[in-house]
C-alpha cells in the first residue's frame, strides 16, 4: 500500500471558530467551571458545563441537523476538540458519545431512536459508555461471552463487560453481544451491537479504581436485562462488519496525542526565555514531533472529511501518539533535571509530573493497545 | 496538495529514474556508464533547473512540483547532483541570476559555515560538506558582506577536498580564495543563511521521505517472500511489529516533509511558521531515518548487509542526509530557543497556526 498524508491545512472558517473555543474556554477557567492548570484534580465531567457546550454547538458538529446536529466539517469538529483538550476541559460526560457512538447510532439505529437521542447527545445531556471487554476478553474482542438471548418483543442479557469508563455516570451504552457462538469458518461471527438503557433493571455498576486514585472504569453486571428488538444496531451477529469504519474516528484525533500536553507546556514556563543548549535541543526535539503528530492527525481528519476510511492512516496516529504522549512525562522529568530548585513554577511542574507519569501507562492500552494498533498496520502492509 | 501538474512533473521524474536509474541496475554497474544519459534526460526535461523561472533559463515548475521530484528521487536513492542543482538553481534565481546548464551545487551547506565577499567583490572562506562539489560545474554561493550576496561560481576556481559522505557520493570542503565570481547580485531583503538552510532542510527531508517509502515497500516485500521456520518470515509477529513501526516512522517523514513543503510553496521566509515546520521536518526525518534504516536491515538480515544488495542506496543515504543542512540536533536546539522565546503561554496558538 502507499502511505499519503496530504498536506491538509485547516480552512479559514476554523480559525475563527478557534477563537470563539477559547473565548468560551477562558470565561469557564474565569467563573471558575475548571482549572486548566491542574489535570486531574476536580471532576472530569461536568454537566452543566456539556450543556452549555451543546448550545454552542459543538457537540454533533458533523451530524445532520434534522438530529439536532450541525453539519458543519470533520475539520471544524477538530479544532473545538483539540482546544476543549489543551485547556484540559471537563468534556467526559459527552466526548464518548459524540465521538463514537453518536456516529454508530446515525449509520445504524432505527429512526424513531436517532431522532429521540441524537438531539439529546448534541445538546449535553447524554453520557455514553463503550461496552466490549470482559473479564476473559479485552483487545480480543470477539472471544466476548456476555450473551444476549432472544425472547419474545426483544432480548435478555446476562453476563459482565469490564474496564467500561464512565459506566457509573452513563445514561446509555453501545454494547457487543453474543448472539450465536462462532462459526469455524468465522470465529469474528455471532456478536451483535446493542443499545441499552443504564437505568435497565439488572443493571450493577460497580466502581474499580485506577492506580492514580481516580475512578473512570467500572465494571458492569448484566442480570436478565431486557433490551427491545429496535435497540439492535445493525446486523445480528454481525457486528464485526461494523466495528471497523468507526476505528479511524476513534484512533486518529488530538486526544490520541495531548493527553500529557500540559507537562510540555509547564517545562517551556520551568526553562525560561532562555535555556540551556541540552534543555534547547530535547525541547526542540518533542516540539518536531509534536508538529509531526499533529500534521499527521490533521490530514486524517482532511481524509475523513472526504469520505475515505482511512484505518491504516488512524492507527498509525494513535500507536506514535499514544507511544509519543506517554514517553512525554519522563523526556519532560529528564529535561527539567537540572532546573534550579527554586524556579517559578517548580511546584505545579512537579504537581502535573506526577499525575502525567501515573496516568501514561493507560495511554498505549485504551481503545486499541499497540500491538493491536501494529496487527491492523501489518495488515494494510499485506503482511497478514 | 497535489494539483494536476504535480502528477505529470512527478510522473516524468518517476519513467526517467525507473528508465535510467533502477538502483539494482546503478548497484551492480561495473562503471559510471549509466551516468551520463541519466543526467542528460534530467536535463533535456527541465527536471534539473525545475525551479528556476524560464527567463532565466529554467523550466520553471512550481515549488511543490520540485519537491515531487525530489521525493522521486529519494525512493530511486537517485546518485546524481539533481537535489543539489535544483536548490543551486532556486539560489540563484532569488537575485535574478540565470542558470547555466550542467550539474551545480550549493554554498554553504552548513549553517556554521560563512563565506564572506570582499570589498573587491571577490569570495572568501571554507565551506564544509559541500554535496557533489567535485562533480558541479558551477557552484551557487550566499556570501555574507556589507550586504549577503548570491554569486555564481566556476567550481574550477576553488579548492576542494576529496570528502565523501556515508553513502560515498562526494561531499567536499570548498575554499574561496579571493574568487571573482562569473555573476552576483544582491540577495532579496530578509534571505539570510538561515533561509537556505531551511531550503535545504525541506529538501533533505523530501528525499528521505521517499527512500523510506521505497526501504518499507522492498522491506514488505522481502519478509513475504523470505522463508524461515517454515513460514515467510512477514508472518511472524516480531517482524509485522518491527514493520508496523517501520510504516510509522515513513508516514511521519511523508506528513512532516509533505507539510513543510506546503508551507516553503506558500509562505514567506523567516516566520516563526516557516522555522517550525521546515526545522520539524528536519528533525522528524533524520530520526525517521535512524530509526527506519535500523528496522529495514533488521528485516533483511545478513543478506541486507551486503554491496550486492541495494538496500545500502536508501540506508546509507538517507543517514548521510541527516547532516546535511544543519543535523537534527542543531534545527532542534534553534526550535528549542524558538520556542522557549515565545514563552509558555504562545506555544499552543504556534502549533495549531499551522
Amino acid at each position: 500500500m502507499m502511505l499519503q498524508f496530504d498536506p491538509i491545512r485547516l480552512p479559514p472558517e476554523c480559525e475563527a471558530l478557534r477563537r470563539e473555543v477559547r473565548a468560551f474556554l477562558a470565561e469557564e477557567i474565569a467563573a471558575g467551571t475548571f482549572d486548566p492548570h491542574r489535570p486531574g484534580h476536580g471532576d472530569s465531567h461536568n454537566r452543566e458545563f456539556s450543556r452549555r457546550i451543546g448550545a454552542r454547538g459543538w457537540i454533533g458538529m458533523t451530524w445532520p441537523k434534522k438530529y439536532g446536529g450541525h453539519e458543519r466539517s470533520q475539520l471544524e469538529r477538530y479544532v473545538v476538540t483539540e482546544e476543549f483538550r489543551v485547556a484540559n476541559a471537563p468534556v467526559r460526560l459527552h466526548f464518548v458519545a459524540d465521538r463514537q457512538s453518536g456516529p454508530i447510532l446515525l449509520k445504524y439505529a432505527p429512526e424513531h431512536i436517532k431522532m429521540d437521542i441524537l438531539p439529546r447527545i448534541c445538546r449535553g445531556e447524554l453520557c455514553f459508555v463503550i461496552g466490549m471487554s470482559e473479564p476473559g476478553s479485552g483487545s480480543d474482542l470477539f472471544a466476548a461471552r456476555t450473551k444476549a438471548t432472544k425472547v419474545d418483543g426483544g432480548w435478555r442479557i446476562n453476563g459482565t463487560k469490564t474496564w467500561t469508563s464512565n459506566a457509573h455516570i452513563a445514561d446509555y451504552m453501545l454494547g457487543l453481544f453474543r448472539t450465536s457462538p462462532p462459526t469455524k469458518e468465522n470465529r469474528r461471527h455471532g456478536l451483535t451491537q446493542f443499545l441499552v438503557d443504564m437505568k435497565s433493571p439488572g443493571i450493577t455498576v460497580n466502581p474499580i479504581i485506577q492506580m492514580t486514585g481516580q475512578h473512570d472504569f467500572n465494571e458492569v453486571v448484566f442480570e436478565d436485562v431486557f433490551v427491545p428488538d429496535d435497540h439492535v444496531l445493525g446486523e445480528v451477529d454481525g457486528a464485526w462488519k461494523q466495528a471497523t469504519s468507526e476505528l479511524a474516528y476513534e484512533r486518529s484525533g488530538p486526544e490520541r496525542f495531548l493527553e500529557t500536553f500540559y507537562v510540555l507546556v509547564e517545562l517551556i514556563r520551568a526553562l525560561g526565555p532562555d535555556p540551556d543548549r541540552r534543555s534547547a535541543e530535547g525541547l526542540g526535539r518533542l516540539v518536531a514531533q509534536l508538529h509531526t503528530l499533529r500534521r499527521m492527525s490533521v490530514s486524517v481528519a482532511g481524509m475523513l472529511q472526504a469520505g475515505k476510511e482511512p484505518i491504516v492512516e488512524g492507527s498509525i496516529v494513535k500507536d506514535l501518539g499514544t507511544l509519543w504522549e506517554q514517553k512525554l512525562p519522563h523526556r519532560v522529568r529528564e529535561l527539567a533535571a537540572f532546573l534550579e530548585p527554586e524556579a517559578a513554577n517548580r511546584t505545579g511542574l512537579e504537581e502535573q509530573l506526577a499525575f502525567a507519569t501515573a496516568v501514561a501507562p493507560k495511554l498505549t492500552i485504551q481503545g486499541g493497545t499497540t500491538e493491536i494498533l501494529r496487527g491492523i498496520i501489518a495488515r494494510g502492509l499485506g503482511l497478514r | 496538495m497535489a494539483g494536476e501538474s504535480d502528477h505529470i512533473v512527478a510522473e516524468t521524474a518517476a519513467r526517467i529514474f525507473a528508465d535510467l536509474a533502477d538502483p539494482q541496475t546503478v548497484n551492480r554497474a561495473p562503471d559510471g556508464t549509466w551516468r551520463a544519459p541519466l543526467w542528460r534526460a534530467l536535463a533535456e526535461s527541465g527536471l534539473a533547473l525545475a525551479w528556476v523561472p524560464e527567463t532565466l533559463g529554467g523550466a520553471g515548475a512550481g515549488i511543490a512540483d520540485g519537491f515531487e521530484i525530489l521525493r522521486m528521487a529519494g525512493r530511486y536513492a537517485v546518485p546524481v547532483p539533481l537535489a543539489e542543482t535544483l536548490a543551486a538553481g532556486w539560489l540563484l534565481s532569488q537575485a535574478g541570476i540565470e542558470s547555466p546548464a550542467g550539474a551545480m551545487s550549493v554554498v554553504p551547506a552548513l549553517p556554521q559555515d560563512r563565506i564572506s565577499v570582499g570589498p573587491d567583490g571577490t569570495l572568501s572562506g571554507r565551506a564544509r560538506r559541500i554535496p557533489y562539489a567535485e562533480e558541479a560545474a558551477h557552484l551557487a554561493v550566499l556570501a555574507e558582506g556589507a550586504q549577503p550576496m548570491i554569486a555564481l561560481v566556476h567550481a574550477s576556481q576553488c579548492r576542494l577536498d576529496d570528502g565523501r559522505n556515508l553513502a560515498g557520493e562526494p561531499t567536499n570542503a570548498v575554499r574561496f580564495d579571493q574568487v571573482k565570481p562569473l555573476k552576483s547580485a544582491p540577495a532579496p531583503a530578509r534571505f539570510d543563511t538561515t533561509a537556505l538552510m531551511l531550503m535545504g532542510s525541506v529538501i533533505r527531508a523530501m528525499q528521505t521521505a521517499g527512500a523510506l517509502e521505497a526501504v518499507l515497500s522492498l522491506s514488505v516485500a522481502y519478509a513475504n517472500e523470505r522463508v524461515a521456520f517454515e513460514r515467510p518470515i512477514g508472518k511472524f509477529q516480531a517482524v509485522q511489529q518491527n514493520l508496523a513501526r517501520l510504516a510509522g516512522e515513513t508516514a511521519a517523514a511523508l506528513a512532516v516533509a509533505a507539510s513543510a513543503a506546503d508551507t516553503m510553496a506558500h509562505a514567506s521566509p523567516g516566520d516563526d511558521a516557516v522555522r517550525l515546520e521546515s526545522a520539524s521536518a528536519k528533525i522528524r526525518c533524520a530520526e525517521a531515518a535512524t530509526e527506519g534504516a535500523a528496522i529495514a536491515h533488521q528485516v533483511f538480515g545478513a543478506i541486507g548487509f551486503t554491496r550486492e544488495h541495494v538496500l545500502h542506496r536508501f540506508t546509507l543515504r538517507m543517514l548521510a542526509w541527516r547532516d546535511d543542512f544543519g543535523n537534527e540536533s542543531w534545527w532542534a536546539a534553534e526550535l528549542g530557543r524558538q520556542v522557549a522565546r515565545r514563552g509558555a503561554d504562545d506555544f499552543w496558538p504556534l502549533v495549531a497556526s499551522r
